[in-house]
């Protein structure tokens, strides 16, 4: 019987409060995750947003390709109006 | 049942209860952060999407511009020549010179010339009109026609040798009329009356 108290007391004096110890440490940390996944969640949105306009590098594309073109035959111009060094 | 057993059943009850409590509560957070993890994903999904074009579009950007600037250096080196081409970046981009021509490696050795600076309209038409201006000490046709740093100094060579030596004090300037401290004609007739001229009659007789 006394072996019997030793462990009652065992049980709630140590075992209790370590248990509810470390599941607190679990929640806590769990609880800490949430808001770092948050910022990133709206991060990658508003990147995401950003990137909107990626696609207008098609037509980015296109005009380089026909300045080049008309720089090419302004050149071309040229070398025939200016006489070389 | 003894008092021992009761309290057994107890501690191992407030056991339980704190096992449910928390383990219960860890579940919501991380369903919470399976959410948010959901989102994550999706996001970086579009964004792999929206960037998947962009190497070859850059790719292709880059290589029309690799084109343009090799034909319009080869132009500039064809009609202005390699000294003077590295001249006019180096003016237009301090510094430029030292990087060269990329397709000229050789242009980085050139020393660029001084030609290249902005000037204005009025500093052009004097250098143009009188060779005056900074801009024509790099004229083919020869050096100034003066010294452009001593250039407002040259007026001086107009006055009396005297102005040139930069004296402190130049004497001043004579004070004159009938009392004047100094009467430069020292006569002993001025101021007294005039003589009267002998009249034509006596000098007949």
């Amino acid at each position: 019987m006394t072996l019997w108290w030793i462990g009652n007391a065992v049980l709630i004096a140590v075992v209790l409060p370590v248990v509810v110890y470390l599941l607190n440490g679990v929640l806590q940390a769990a609880k800490s995750i949430v808001p770092s996944v948050r910022r990133i969640a709206d991060v990658t949105a508003a990147g995401s947003k950003d990137l909107d306009h990626a696609a207008l590098l098609v037509t980015t594309d296109d005009q380089v390709a026909r300045t080049i073109a008309g720089v090419a035959e302004y050149g071309g111009s040229l070398d025939v109006i200016i006489d070389d060094a | 049942m003894s008092a021992a057993g009761v309290v057994t059943i107890v501690g191992g009850l407030l056991i339980v209860l704190a096992l449910v409590y928390y383990l219960v509560s860890t579940i919501l957070e991380l369903r919470k952060i399976t959410a948010g993890l959901d989102e994550v994903i999706g996001s970086v999904t579009d964004i792999l999407q929206k960037t998947e074009p962009v190497n070859g579009i850059v790719d292709s950007i880059n290589a029309n511009l690799d084109a343009g600037v090799s034909a319009l250096e080869g132009l500039l080196v064809k009609k202005a020549g390699m000294d003077d081409a590295v001249g006019l970046i180096d003016g237009l981009y301090p510094g430029a010179a030292a990087a060269g021509l990329r397709d000229f490696p050789e242009s980085a050795t050139v020393t660029p010339p001084r030609i290249a600076e902005v000037y204005t309209k009025g500093t052009l038409t004097l250098a143009r009109l009188g060779r005056e201006a900074p801009i024509a000490m790099a004229n083919p046709a020869g050096p100034v026609l003066r010294n452009v740093e001593g250039g407002s100094l040259a007026a001086r060579a107009l006055y009396p040798e005297v102005r040139q030596t930069r004296p402190e004090a130049l004497p001043r300037s004579p004070v004159i009329g009938t009392d004047a401290p100094v009467q430069y004609e020292q006569r002993e007739d001025i101021g007294a009356p005039r003589k009267r001229r002998p009249s034509s009659g006596s000098a007949v007789e």
